[in-house]
């Protein structure tokens, strides 16, 4: 009788174990397809624009002669373009990473406002060539154009 | 002539590893004989004191920033400060993975010297086991990794190191995260040994667990300083950024824990013997795992030394062998090991295998969001998964874990009522209660830190109630130990939930002699000033910081430039005072001419690294007193040895 029930004890313990851990994975790739960040380019965010309020990240080139500075001195409004003559505004308030500059590449973390200015929680730039933020990796204005041939944005 | 001893030390560890494995195999199978079995343990011990030599000698190589070699060349630079010529020597790929089999070497030499309590056959599955994972390791080193390299001419200067990584933490971080990661390979190998042999008793776990203990301490230590170490250096004012590489240490960390509280079931009451070998090989494949993610170049990260498609394969091909491997020999062998012990739900049994569960799915979704985006890329999409993600997920698993840790350590081993410790439940739970409605009506508090803030309270006073009406001289340290260990749970936890409730942050731009304020603080910009370190220059502001009415306090945040290799950096300055800290990072100068400053108040965020060095002595506390124990019975058996031989003399 008690050997009945050991044996009937690890296979309770076994299944419990098993049943959290795979609701553990279920729960994941759920919560995955909803939480993830997306990486899109500027005529992909036009084209197909995320959900306001959505965090995701935008990946372009910096147009030259778009930055300004507001009065408060910390917040930047610059143009976000991709290949061809999409052009995204973005927001940040902060401060900017030391490589950021005009004419080079940027990637922001942030979400689409409802006006369509992309806010910005936060810049990555190319910090030299042991660290560069994996979507620039290689990347000057024209080998973007290249990129946005070979990246496509999954939200079917 | 120095890379050269190295290079040779290393080639003739990997020959000994080889002859460990395979004089430990035929042992095992019955073919070896004496001879052959006494060759195993002094093969562990010179390997280890081989692979020590080899280690030295690229300190060496650093230290003298000796030019002809290809990776002092490629890291390290003439100018630099001497810590960080040595600590250089680990702060690259080749180095960082010398270190690696420096761990492993050493601690698998330290089995073989001290290990005795075990059934010598198991011992040698073990020892060759851990031949096994070491002579891969090897491979890797020497056939593309190899650190002691020579260049055809040597070069005219070195290319400097990462400034990032020009830091004190170097010095630290690495080598303690090593020793807990690779320090799991010997929970492994004891794993593999104890299937091999089918010895899977209470007597294995209690050998196993002051293993798990040391690795997991270090661990700890290395994570917590990682944390420290990223939250002042990076200067973005966090201290956790579900960074896949933070990700890469916490789930070694997460299995390790877990196994540590099966181990001590199998230690105590022979019960959950699969479960504890199972967590065995899992906490280790954590840590090659995170080796994989971290040195085959798939992320992009501070951490990811170099890009090099044919280093990445190699790990992920170790990486398939001893996974694959393992649990093929668990599938195996599993079902021959009898069942342990009975329990009921209600016992201690019962809250350690829950708070078992519960980690294991904490471990599930941090791996699972660690390798989602490599999976994604796979398909050209790109995504980064990050606090979204984690923070809500992991929260569903681990709020009631925390909320059977307050009740767990009261309860009996086998069989218990929760009637029993009715009242200390009530207690526990009036407290979290009180704290959920008093912040919730009090402060307007996000539902995470809410909960984090109450559980952190209710931790920690349960965390104590296992001392109550015990003589505290008479405690046994292991028991101290968990005490310990838990509470320095609820301090961090308490830390967590105050930094992300209470912080604020104000960013602005101030003209010099301005004033600004942040929570209680007011702080006065009193000048920005060039100054020149070793290998950089920086602009340094001079900040004057109020708290409340006291007297000011000088800071100054820098902006560096190093110029090998030419990077920026941003220093910042902090406050600590025992309610919290000020953080305070200067930026760029606005076209003005006033200067941004961002500054952030954070209380209580000390007690994160606090709670976590904490968790750490609680199990240094539990390590003396395991080995004191074992010391004593040994101790013992001696003496009712001895005894016993005088009386049979008598008689």
């Amino acid at each position: 009788m008690s050997q009945m029930k050991a044996k009937h004890q690890r296979l309770v313990l076994v299944t419990l174990a098993l049943v959290a851990i795979i609701g553990a994975g279920l729960l994941a790739v759920y919560a995955l397809r909803n939480q993830a960040s997306y990486f899109y380019l500027p005529e992909q965010m036009l084209a197909d624009p995320p959900q306001p309020g959505q965090a995701v990240r935008l990946g372009g080139m910096v147009e030259k002669g778009s930055l300004k500075t507001d009065p408060d001195g910390v917040t930047m409004h610059f143009m976000v373009t991709g290949k061809d003559d999409s052009r995204v505004p973005v927001r940040f308030s902060g401060i900017a990473p030391d490589l950021f500059v005009e004419g080079s590449g940027v990637v922001a973390e942030g979400k689409l406002g409802a006006d369509g200015t992309f806010v910005a929680d936060n810049l990555l730039a190319k910090h030299d060539e042991n660290y560069v933020p994996r979507e620039l990796e290689g990347m000057d204005e024209h080998q973007a154009a290249k990129m946005a041939e070979d990246t496509t944005v999954g939200l079917k | 002539m120095i890379a050269e001893l190295g290079l040779a030390a290393l080639w003739l560890a990997a020959a000994l590893a080889a002859l460990q494995m395979t004089a430990g195999f035929l042992v095992v199978r019955g073919d070896g004989q004496a001879e052959l079995a006494a060759l195993i343990r002094p093969a562990a011990v010179v390997q280890g004191v081989l692979v020590a030599i080899a280690f030295a000698m690229l300190i060496w190589l650093f230290a003298i920033t000796d030019l002809s070699v290809k990776l002092v060349a490629a890291n390290s630079h003439s100018m630099k400060p001497l810590v960080f010529k040595i600590a250089g020597a680990w702060g690259n790929h080749e180095g960082s993975m010398l270190l690696w089999v420096t761990v492993m070497a050493l601690a698998g030499a330290l089995i073989a010297l001290v290990e005795r309590r075990l059934p010598e056959r198991t011992m040698q599955a073990t020892l060759a086991a851990q031949g096994v994972v070491s002579l891969g390791f090897y491979a890797f080193l020497l056939f593309s990794s190899n650190p002691f390299e020579r260049l055809p001419v040597p070069a005219a200067e070195g290319q400097g190191l990462n400034p990032l990584l020009q830091d004190l933490g170097l010095a630290f971080h690495p080598p303690t995260l090593y020793l807990g990661y690779v320090g799991l390979s010997v929970a492994f190998s004891f794993a593999v040994g104890a299937l091999l042999t089918r010895q899977v008793t209470s007597e294995f776990a209690r050998a196993m667990r002051p293993w798990v203990l040391g690795a997991w301490v270090f661990l700890t230590i290395g994570i917590t300083a990682g944390s420290y170490w990223a939250y002042y250096e990076l200067g973005w004012g966090g201290w956790w950024f579900w960074d896949p590489v933070e990700n890469a240490s916490l789930m070694p960390w997460l299995a390790a824990t877990a196994l540590l509280h099966s181990a001590s079931v199998l230690a105590s009451r022979d019960a959950l013997r699969t479960w504890t070998i199972m967590l065995g090989v899992v906490a280790f494949s954590m840590s090659m795992v995170g080796t994989f993610l971290v040195r085959s170049g798939i992320l992009t990260s501070v951490h990811a030394f170099a890009v090099d498609p044919e280093r990445g394969s190699f790990i992920l091909a170790l990486l398939a062998l001893y996974i694959g491997g393992a649990l093929l020999l668990f599938a195996l062998r599993a079902s021959t090991i009898s069942e342990g012990e009975r329990f009921a739900v209600a016992s201690r049994e019962g809250a350690l295998v829950f708070n078992n569960v519960m980690l294991s799915a904490i471990l599930a979704i941090v791996l699972l969001g660690t390798l989602y985006p490599l999976v994604t890329e796979a398909f050209d999409v790109r995504v980064s998964v990050g606090p979204p993600y984690f923070n809500p997920v992991g929260a569903i698993f681990a709020v009631p874990m925390l909320v059977v840790m307050t009740v767990g350590p009261l309860l009996r081993w086998r069989q218990d009522r929760l009637e029993r410790v009715r009242n200390e439940v009530a207690l526990v739970a009036a407290l979290v209660l009180a704290t959920l409605v008093l912040f919730s009506l009090l402060a307007s508090v996000a539902l995470l830190p809410l909960l984090g803030l109450a559980l952190g309270i209710g931790v920690g006073v349960a965390s104590l109630l296992p001392l109550r009406g015990r003589k505290l001289t008479l405690v046994p340290l292991a028991t101290w130990g968990m005490v310990v260990a838990h509470f320095g749970i609820a301090v961090a936890l308490l830390g967590m939930a105050s930094e992300s409730a209470f912080s604020t942050e104000r960013l602005a731009a101030v003209e010099v002699g301005e004033t600004t304020t942040v929570g209680p603080w007011a702080i006065t910009l009193e000048g920005v000033e060039p100054v020149a370190g070793p290998n950089w220059t920086a602009l340094e502001g001079r900040l004057a910081a109020r708290y409340g009415d006291g007297e000011p306090t000088v800071i100054d945040p820098q902006a560096r430039s190093f110029w090998a290799p030419p990077q920026q950096t941003t220093e910042s300055a902090l406050i600590t005072r025992w309610n919290g800290q000020l953080y305070a990072v200067v930026g760029d100068q606005a076209p003005d001419g006033r200067w941004q400053l961002r500054l952030w108040w954070k209380p209580f965020v000390t007690l994160i690294w606090f709670g976590g060095l904490l968790v750490a002595l609680g199990g240094v506390l539990a390590l003396i007193g395991r080995v004191l124990g074992d010391l004593k019975r040994r101790h013992v058996v001696k003496r009712m040895a001895e005894r016993r031989k005088e009386q049979e003399a008598l008689s």
